[in-house]
């Protein structure tokens, strides 16, 4: 096996996305202790939205504009007609009312768009190659990085200089709590939702230039690893669930360039079954150096 | 002297022979429906023995389900036409051959074996490491089968395995795993394992293990699993992605609507999802109710299921049964006040 700087460079754009994407998973779970299994459906919305605008001819900014309008007004729905009534329940119950959303949504795109899908052509040029040094680079991998990093800074300094943004993490540490010293809880939830689903916007328009083809199951593989991935990560803290997410894009992106392909087809072996080592030796996370222990 | 509470038993059988008692005046091209929800049955209570008793989600037990159907799959397909679906097949399993049932014993074994073994690392683990663990069992036992083509035939699907799962094997199956999922619940372990369900901390107190409750559901639940897939693959030709994703939400969402704390809810919860995505995959090709004729677009069985699912889940997170047992006399069982922990 031997890593080329293209390899490198595949793993960072993998990594950067599935960092979004564990991010914007670990938001709602921080407020509401649910796992959002149909936040890949969120993305696949609006990569259709991409699909779409670019099939009548819209351009770039106005796809990226619907793509966010979308997926944004798809996340209070979802805020409003699920995860409101479900909240306070048991996370079993949540988790397997979040697969009977993904299982709808992805139905509902399957009576609409067909299982062939449907071709976003309006960001392809993100998708050419750019020759640095010799080493040939696509554009997007730049562009994911620095997309990627732009929105973790913003959210840091949300989360830590904004009153909402101290609400928020009040919140995720003892939710009750947080409310009995004022902290709205529909506002601080809403919130989460929102900022959550603006990710899975970025992260739509970042995966159709790197896979141009939107099908109903869009993005439903990549959801699954990155769930893995913020799991073993340490879903209870933001920084080692974005860690996580980030971890098994790249480690994924370079594999997958790098193995021969009698290899690379076992790859999701190789990932899953050191997901299960990682989650036998550190179950709370392989990231999470906190002491706190859940109180009987 | 405890009592048995055989209603608890008699219930659930009760629906199952309903069942196939309906499912024997349709027509035939309608009867594979019966016996299609009798063999989700099987996997639904397979899935009760562990998640309705541990409280513990459990993602991996459709890649039992695979093992069961590729070990009675394999043995029973003719050996004269295994070399055309299964070119790669290693050589001890290319001239075995077993019949009907030994197939079907073979397959619950060879369930029952992997999830022990499964088992032994993975119990130790609670909560969502224990769901995402899981889930990876799902995803490695599906990526194996798809691309080890010398157990199996791959990506391709599994033709030519005697059909033998009509309506009747298909109900002996589920009446066997409600037996079995009721004698399990009833005995010194499942009481213990329900213990640690209810309150881990309290349970440990007077020393139950909680590791070694577990691992006996898991290993039960794998067995019922692997009999299910050995139902599964003598009903139709099974492919690797039939015993993927779709088969574990639509079995877990069974699980959850019926009520995953008793063995009723389960039979229930599989029955009622069974039924209406049946009906309506019926209406798709035009159906008349009540005098009302009723012609609905191709995919939308799986939307009105998918809504359905969820305003019972928003509605009454509980499920249809509220998680209790059936009791034809008497005061309901009330033990079921916390529900699956995730």
């Amino acid at each position: 096996m031997t890593v080329t700087w293209q390899n490198l460079a595949d793993g960072l754009l993998l990594g950067s996305v599935y960092a979004l994407m564990a991010v914007g998973i670990g938001l709602v779970f921080g407020v509401l202790r649910l796992v959002n299994f149909a936040y890949g459906q969120l993305v696949m919305a609006g990569a259709f939205a991409l699909a779409l605008a670019s099939q009548w001819g819209w351009p770039a900014w106005a796809g990226i504009v619907l793509c966010f309008a979308v997926v944004l007004a798809l996340s209070a729905a979802m805020e409003w007609v699920v995860f409101r009534p479900l909240r306070g329940h048991s996370p079993a119950v949540m988790l397997v009312a979040t697969f009977a959303v993904a299982f709808l949504l992805q139905s509902i795109a399957l009576l609409w768009f067909g299982s062939l899908g449907k071709i976003a052509t309006s960001l392809t040029f993100l998708g050419r190659f750019w020759t640095i040094g010799g080493v040939d680079i696509r554009k997007i991998a730049i562009v994911a990085v620095i997309v990627a990093a732009v929105c973790l800074l913003l959210l840091s300094v949300l989360l830590e200089r904004t009153e909402i943004g101290l609400h928020m993490r009040a919140a995720s540490m003892d939710f009750s709590t947080a409310r009995m010293l004022g902290v709205r809880a529909n506002r601080v939830i809403s919130f989460a939702v929102l900022i959550s689903g603006a990710l899975a916007a970025v992260v739509a328009v970042m995966l159709t230039v790197q896979t141009p083809l939107v099908t109903p199951d869009f993005a439903l593989r990549d959801t699954i690893v990155v769930l893995a991935g913020v799991v073993v990560g340490g879903l209870n803290r933001p920084i080692p669930a974005t860690l996580g997410g980030f971890a098994i894009g790249f480690a994924t992106g370079v594999l997958g360039g790098a193995l021969p392909t009698d290899q690379s087809q076992y790859l999701p072996t190789f990932v899953f079954v050191a997901v299960i080592l990682v989650l036998l030796v550190r179950p709370r996370g392989l990231f999470d150096f906190s002491r706190t222990v859940e109180r009987v | 002297m405890r009592r048995l509470h055989l209603d608890e038993v008699i219930a659930p059988v009760a629906l199952v022979v309903a069942a196939a008692l309906l499912g024997t005046l349709v027509s035939i091209s309608t009867q594979t429906y019966f016996t299609d929800t009798l063999v989700k049955v099987s996997i639904v209570v397979a899935l009760y023995v562990f998640i309705g008793n541990s409280g513990v989600l459990s993602f991996g037990h459709v890649s039992f389900v695979a093992l069961g159907a590729w070990t009675a799959g394999v043995l029973t397909v003719p050996p004269g036409e295994k070399p055309a679906i299964m070119p790669n097949l290693a050589g001890f399993l290319q001239h075995r051959h077993v019949d009907n049932v030994e197939s079907l014993i073979l397959a619950a074994v060879v369930g029952g074996i992997a999830a022990f073994l499964v088992g032994i690392p993975l119990m130790r683990l609670s909560g969502l490491a224990a769901g995402i663990a899981t889930f990876a069992v799902l995803e490695i036992t599906h990526n194996l089968l798809q691309y080890q083509e010398r157990i199996g035939p791959g990506l391709n699907a599994f033709s030519s395995v005697p059909e033998t799962t009509g309506l009747r094997q298909a109900a002996l199956g589920a009446v066997v795993c409600i037996v079995v999922a009721f004698l399990y619940a009833r005995s010194r372990y499942g009481r213990l394992l329900r213990a640690t369900r209810e309150d881990d901390a309290a349970a440990r107190a007077v020393g139950a293990s909680v590791y070694r409750q577990r691992l006996v559901a898991f290993t039960a639940s794998g067995f019922l699993a692997g009999l299910a897939g050995g139902l599964y693959v003598h009903l139709l030709p099974v492919q690797v992605n039939s015993v993927y994703l779709d088969l574990t939400f639509i079995t877990l969402a069974m699980l959850v609507v019926g009520g995953a704390t008793s063995l009723f809810g389960a039979v229930v919860g599989a029955l009622a999802v069974s039924a209406l995505d049946s009906w309506l995959s019926v209406a798709e090709n035009g159906t008349s109710l009540l005098g009302w004729h009723i012609d609905l677009p191709a995919g939308s069985a799986e939307i009105v299921v998918g809504i359905l699912m969820a305003a019972v889940l928003i509605l009454r997170p509980s499920g249809l049964t509220g998680g209790r047992e059936l009791r034809l006399r008497g005061v309901p069982w009330r033990g079921s006040a916390s529900r699956a922990q995730g």
